[in-house]
């Protein structure tokens, strides 16, 4: 069987799973005394029916961007990342620390400034696990877990303790030299919405992934890696410094999220404002196959799930949300499994079919 | 401050925090020994309390409500094994899912049943067990069951055909199914015992605390999995890891009132577990086919 087609095969597996979950997700709607048509008629045209609702979407879809491709930079490389969820902590702290410290500077220099210090801090705290794979051999799955919670107490440790505006759990301001405008000075009817110039920034990294993938020789080594540890070992690949490298990378990318929380929306540090979007980003890269591209769409896909649950609120609780997302990964998971059964089954079929002709 | 941490008040306070990681941390050392990983233990945790919440308050009898968190953990657990051990998927992923599907659920369900997202009714606690006697320790039948429940187990798990079974699959299954052990149904197994230990930690927790909220959990099915690494995949070794937790959080409890960087008390079984996996305390190894898939040839 031809590579197109059974890779065309595998999108029915993301497919169905939406398909099944919007189905589930109508069966809680009907369970909570709601009309499931009606709702969803909501759902869809408060996310996708107008301009506003568009641009919440975008918003929502941008940090999801960001830890998505995390994940999948690393997944690509044969490493799991979980620790989407501390790296962002890290540098989202960072790029707001930077803002309201040197809040002299001008904005052509401090706006670079806060997204460098947002890509190092994530990068950081990437690389820690990196690090204790490379040297140790100790698995990057519970260490960045355990990174996450480090990242937590830390953060809650500096805002609380050190830097918290008075009866607040966030810091002071950034300057306001170091805000991103948002997209209202482009439409004028986004007016109110959180959108902000942040979702470039995410869909430019998005593009620099897919050619850093695919166009570069670190790119390249990286894939292998992933593909086969032992093969690129004997190609020559120094397996330690590119494990490090990659989740660096990974972290930096996570790091980015302050751009859209802080320097476009809220301008200030807030503790617990990330809600888990460190392990969306799983489930986004999961269902993109881990393909930079495919992210953007799958981002934008949990950002109408998102926003889209909070507009018909007043009849669902809100958290359909978490149900919804859990549920397509789950069937995500399955379908995929099942799908690629049947490929090999018809593979099979054509190979024997082969033989006889 | 010396003579309030060598108090029995002190330890007593110490264990009951070691509680809901202990519980877990032994279910998941039999679901790793049986080659699943479980991080779907704060999840499972989540919904058992949930559970044990609602069942408490429509029964008014705690140990009903207990019966039903443990079931329900077992439940959850079945759809991780479901996932990961009869359709191979990958169990990281299952266990993420699990964990943000008991996020919803559970505040949505709070949301319908006790019309708050984060907060249920006042339930009954233990006060209405009376037949246990009034010394520290022993009037608390969860404290005594915990203890109960690691002796036994972990005879099971190294004195007993079934513990046998149940390591082989996990380091070698290719070979325990040679031998003629189920390996699907002894993982499963395994999940599901797992999901019936961090089912009774989480009940332990709304019962505890006499009602659910939102998150309650805080973290402590991911401290059960460091605990179960500190203690190198064994009951004991698990136990002695979350009294060394239960003891550290007492104290930031203590200390409290006189230091401001009780978060860096928190980060120590974080701290302690990456030490110890990057092979600085002994060596933790994990069973050979932890997390990995049985395909039969």
């Amino acid at each position: 069987m031809k590579y197109y087609k059974t890779s065309l095969l595998q999108l029915i597996g993301p497919l169905l799973a939406l398909l099944l979950s919007f189905l589930i997700g109508g069966i809680f709607i009907f369970f909570v005394g709601r009309d499931p048509i009606l709702v969803y008629e909501r759902f869809f045209s408060q996310t996708l029916g107008n301009a506003y609702g568009m641009s919440q979407v975008l918003f929502k879809a941008t940090p999801l961007m960001f830890t998505g491709l995390c994940v999948a930079l690393s997944f690509r490389a044969g490493l799991f990342n979980i620790g989407a969820e501390g790296q962002l902590i890290i540098g989202t702290f960072l790029t707001a620390w930077v803002g309201f410290t040197f809040n002299s500077l001008p904005a052509l220099v401090l706006i670079p400034f806060c997204l460098i210090a947002g890509i190092l801090g994530g990068a950081f705290w990437g690389a820690i696990p990196g690090v204790l794979k490379a040297k140790f051999g100790a698995h990057e799955v519970i260490n960045t877990i355990m990174m996450n919670f480090i990242a937590a107490a830390l953060v809650s440790y500096l805002v609380i303790n050190v830097y918290a505006v008075p009866a607040t759990i966030h810091t002071p301001q950034i300057s306001p030299a170091s805000e991103l405008p948002r997209l209202d000075f482009l439409v004028d009817s986004l007016r109110g919405s959180p959108a902000n110039v942040s979702v470039f920034l995410a869909l430019t990294a998005s593009i620099f992934c897919y050619y850093f993938l695919w166009k570069t020789r670190w790119g390249y080594e990286l894939r292998a890696l992933g593909l086969s540890r032992s093969a690129s070992e004997y190609a020559g690949i120094n397996i330690g410094q590119r494990t490090i490298m990659t989740l660096a990378l990974s972290g930096g990318i996570a790091g980015l999220v302050g751009s859209n929380f802080v320097m476009g929306y809220k301008h200030y540090f807030e503790l617990g404002f990330s809600e888990g979007i460190g392990y969306i980003g799983i489930a986004v890269a999961l269902l993109a196959k881990n393909h930079p591209l495919g992210i953007i769409l799958t981002a934008v896909f949990f950002g109408i799930l998102e926003y889209g649950t909070l507009t018909i609120g007043t009849f669902v609780p809100k958290e359909l949300s978490n149900i919804l997302q859990a549920i397509v990964i789950l069937f995500v998971l399955i379908t995929s499994k099942l799908i690629n059964w049947w490929i090999r089954q018809l593979q099979a079929l054509t190979a024997i079919g082969n033989v006889h002709a | 401050m010396l003579e309030s941490v060598f108090s029995i008040a002190f330890f007593v306070q110490s264990l009951r925090i070691s509680l809901p990681y202990a519980l877990p941390a032994l279910g998941a050392t039999f679901s790793e020994r049986s080659g699943v990983i479980n991080i779907a233990l704060e999840g499972i945790m989540l919904i058992s309390a949930f559970a044990t919440t609602v069942g408490t308050y429509y029964s008014n009898e705690p140990f009903m409500g207990i019966l039903i968190g443990a079931l329900a953990g077992m439940l959850t657990a079945l759809l991780h094994g479901i996932i990961s051990v009869t359709f191979k998927a990958d169990q990281i992923v299952s266990g993420i899912a699990i964990n943000v599907l008991a996020i919803g659920l559970t505040k949505f369900s709070c949301q319908l049943i006790f019309h708050s997202s984060s907060n249920s009714a006042r339930i009954v606690g233990l006060e209405q067990w009376k037949f246990l006697p009034n010394i520290p320790i022993l009037d608390n039948p969860f404290i005594v069951g915990t203890i109960i429940l690691f002796l036994m187990l972990q005879v099971v798990l190294f004195k007993t055909t079934f513990g046998l079974r149940l390591r082989a699959v996990g380091e070698h299954p290719e070979a325990a199914d040679t031998a003629g052990v189920n390996v699907k149904r002894m993982r499963h197994l395994g999940v599901l015992i797992s999901g019936a230990l961090a089912g009774l930690g989480g009940a332990w927790l709304a019962i505890d605390q006499h009602s659910f909220t939102d998150g309650m959990t805080a973290g402590r099915g991911f401290i059960a999995l460091a605990a179960m690494i500190i203690g190198k995949w064994t009951p004991y070794g698990a136990a002695g890891a979350c009294l060394l937790f239960g003891f550290a959080e007492s104290l930031s409890i203590q200390l409290q009132s006189t230091s401001h960087a009780v978060q860096f008390i928190q980060m120590i079984p974080y701290v302690l577990t990456m030490i110890v996996l990057a092979g600085f305390i002994g060596r933790a190894t994990p069973p050979a086919a932890d997390g990995i898939p049985y395909e039969k040839e």
